[in-house]
């Protein structure tokens, strides 16, 4: 199976869940609802597709002019070889996807970050706790609202639990 | 105070709660390791990391592609030319680059000996915290002669920023060919050193084999990559899955493990050196010594500047061509055109013309411009995939720039893996995954 039939058999078994298919630099992109992320991936990581791996996952902000964010899900295939991206807009507002937890083990931390770097809820996920910063931190860093260099206080040393 | 993690919350009343970490002394890289313990048995693990995070992302936003290429060597500060080689064969991408062949040499030579010195800082560590110091000095012994023949050409150890967008930044130095030799010789004696002491030394095995078990398909679905995937038996490597550079054109083998044990990562991360160092000497036979320049026979520098006391010296001094502003008669044949390189500092200080191309690439607004839209490209690191992923909006800065660290996803493991077992086993486990804090934490 060619690339490029492979990507219209994903689009006739998704069905209505793909908005749109694209093409960034030789590799394949499928746009899909933001409500239907966790039913799409569950779909695409068994057979026939096969994509096994979940590569990575991040968000990026376009809340500026767009008011969305876009979660950018990487997936590998073994079997094919092949790598595919799931591009999900949420609405910068209220920014909330389906948890990928119970699919792939890895989405527990990747679904932290990108909670932590951009605020967007994972619903559930069983301890959606911010990973790379710390308790009481504010803000959420990695969105183009929170300005560059700003300081926060240092965390006071915690009390003998 | 209402306790903040999981492992506090869930903990049963009678079990012992220890941390491991931030600041270890067994521990490489400021982790947090939270155990649950029954005596010396732990019942459940939790990870805390962050330790080292320093917001990369957000302040490469906020650099010019050019600029932010030094932060790339600070990911993995053990092979800095891999993760420049990432982000420079990224950006090319995006920006239908075509490097020139010398440079895509040089690049495949360089990434090479990184990616040994990876493996042994890797295993040095872990062998150190086993108890085997004597492997630890002769490693690290080898790992100094790799630094310094890519010191010979990049100038630093470490913070090299020698791989970039387009080609590189200078030709190889003149006794490159040299250096390379001793290092892999010295390399090769120092793998067949570790080799007999630790392959059949039982305190060894006792504590990595059959300690830290992970199967195929738990490895698949934390998306390991890079050694430890291959030591659970895949033998997925992106050199060989997505060829990129050169080899497609190099003999070389995927070591695979079959346990996907402790044992089986340092197995293959010692097998793997062995395939880099063959690498090496294939690359090395292939690259050409420099042909000379045009213009002469050159003069000795320290002859050039006896002479230049007397009148102004005529033809080209001999310098190395690594030396900054020597490099420009062999740019062309080291970075791509199209005006993604450095303008020349020959040209830059005795030019009109070349000053303002110098203006023209680092003033705001100015420099590399790559179209919009997003792009994600992946090289084989030391740990795995190290990819990047990379949004552009046209101007002078990156709209968003994400790294895939392969660290990342292996240390998510180490909670599953460490459960049931000894709180000794805690520190090969963790050794043999290699933790790199400023790949994991960004």
């Amino acid at each position: 199976m060619g690339p490029e039939t492979l990507i219209e058999e994903i689009r006739a078994g998704l069905g209505d869940a793909v908005e749109s298919v694209s093409d960034s630099h030789g590799d394949p992109v499928i746009a899909v609802k933001a409500d239907s992320v966790r039913p799409v991936l569950a779909a695409l990581r068994g057979a026939p597709f096969d994509y096994a791996v979940l590569l990575d996952l991040t968000c990026v902000d376009f809340a500026a002019g767009e008011g969305r964010l876009e979660l950018v899900y990487h997936l590998y295939s073994l079997s094919r070889n092949v790598r595919l991206r799931i591009n999900a807009s949420v609405p910068a507002a209220d920014p909330a996807v389906a948890s990928l937890v119970g699919l792939w083990k890895n989405a527990d931390w990747l679904e932290r970050e990108v909670f932590d770097m951009f605020g967007v809820r994972f619903d559930g996920h069983p301890y959606l706790r911010r990973l790379l910063t710390y308790e009481g931190f504010e803000g959420h860093p990695l969105l183009k609202t929170y300005p560059w260099r700003l300081a926060q206080p240092r965390i006071p040393l915690k009390d003998d639990e | 105070m209402e306790p903040t993690t999981r492992i506090q919350r869930e903990a049963r009343p009678e079990s012992m709660l220890l941390n491991m970490g931030p600041s270890h002394p067994a521990m490489h890289g400021t982790i947090r390791v939270m155990l649950e313990l029954d005596a010396e048995r732990i019942l459940s693990a939790e990870v805390e990391v962050g330790y080292l995070h320093r917001g990369f992302e957000k302040t490469c936003e906020n650099k010019t592609w050019f600029n932010l290429l030094p932060y790339t060597d600070r990911l993995n500060y053990v092979s800095p030319l891999i993760n420049n080689l990432g982000y420079a064969m990224t950006m090319e991408k995006m920006l239908g680059l075509t490097v020139p062949e010398r440079a895509q040499l040089i690049r495949v030579l360089m990434g090479e000996m990184s990616r040994v010195s990876d493996h042994l800082t890797c295993l040095a560590a872990m062998a150190m915290e086993c108890g085997a110091f004597t492997v630890f000095l002769y490693m690290m012994k080898a790992r100094e002669f790799l630094w310094e023949a890519i010191e010979f050409t990049a100038g630093a150890r470490m913070t090299t920023s020698y791989i970039r967008i387009g080609g590189v930044r200078a030709d190889l130095h003149p006794d490159w060919r040299g250096a390379v030799a001793t290092a892999v010789k010295e390399t090769r004696k120092v793998l067949k050193d570790v080799s007999g002491l630790l392959d059949g030394n039982s305190i060894f095995l006792g504590r990595t084999r059959d300690v830290g078990i992970l199967s195929k398909e738990d490895a698949l679905s934390y998306g390991w990559t890079g050694p430890c995937l291959r030591s659970t038996g895949i033998p997925y490597d992106v050199r060989k899955a997505h060829p990129y550079l050169l080899y497609d054109r190099l003999d070389f083998e995927v070591p695979v493990g079959d346990r996907g044990d402790n044992y089986d990562r340092y197995s293959v991360r010692m097998r793997e050196m062995e395939q880099s160092l063959r690498l090496l000497e294939q690359i090395s036979a292939l690259i050409p010594d420099m042909a000379p320049l045009a213009g002469g026979p050159a003069v000795e520098p320290a002859e050039a500047i006896r002479r230049s006391r007397r009148q102004r010296v005529e033809g080209p001094v001999a310098l190395s061509p690594n030396l900054e502003g020597s490099e420009m008669d062999r740019l062309a044949g080291l970075m791509a055109a199209g005006g993604v390189g450095v303008p020349p500092k020959e040209s830059t200080y005795t030019t009109m013309e070349g000053l303002i191309s110098h203006f023209l690439f680092f003033m705001d607004g100015k420099g590399i411009r790559p179209p919009k839209g997003d792009v994600y490209f992946s090289v084989e690191g030391g740990n795995g995939e190290v990819g990047f992923y990379i949004v552009s909006d046209g101007t002078d800065r990156p709209y968003r720039l994400h790294l895939r660290a392969p660290c990342f996803h292996i240390v998510a493991a180490l909670e599953q893996l460490v459960r049931g077992r000894l709180v000794a086993d805690v520190i090969p486990t963790f050794g043999s995954m290699n933790m790199i804090g400023g790949e994991l934490d960004r």
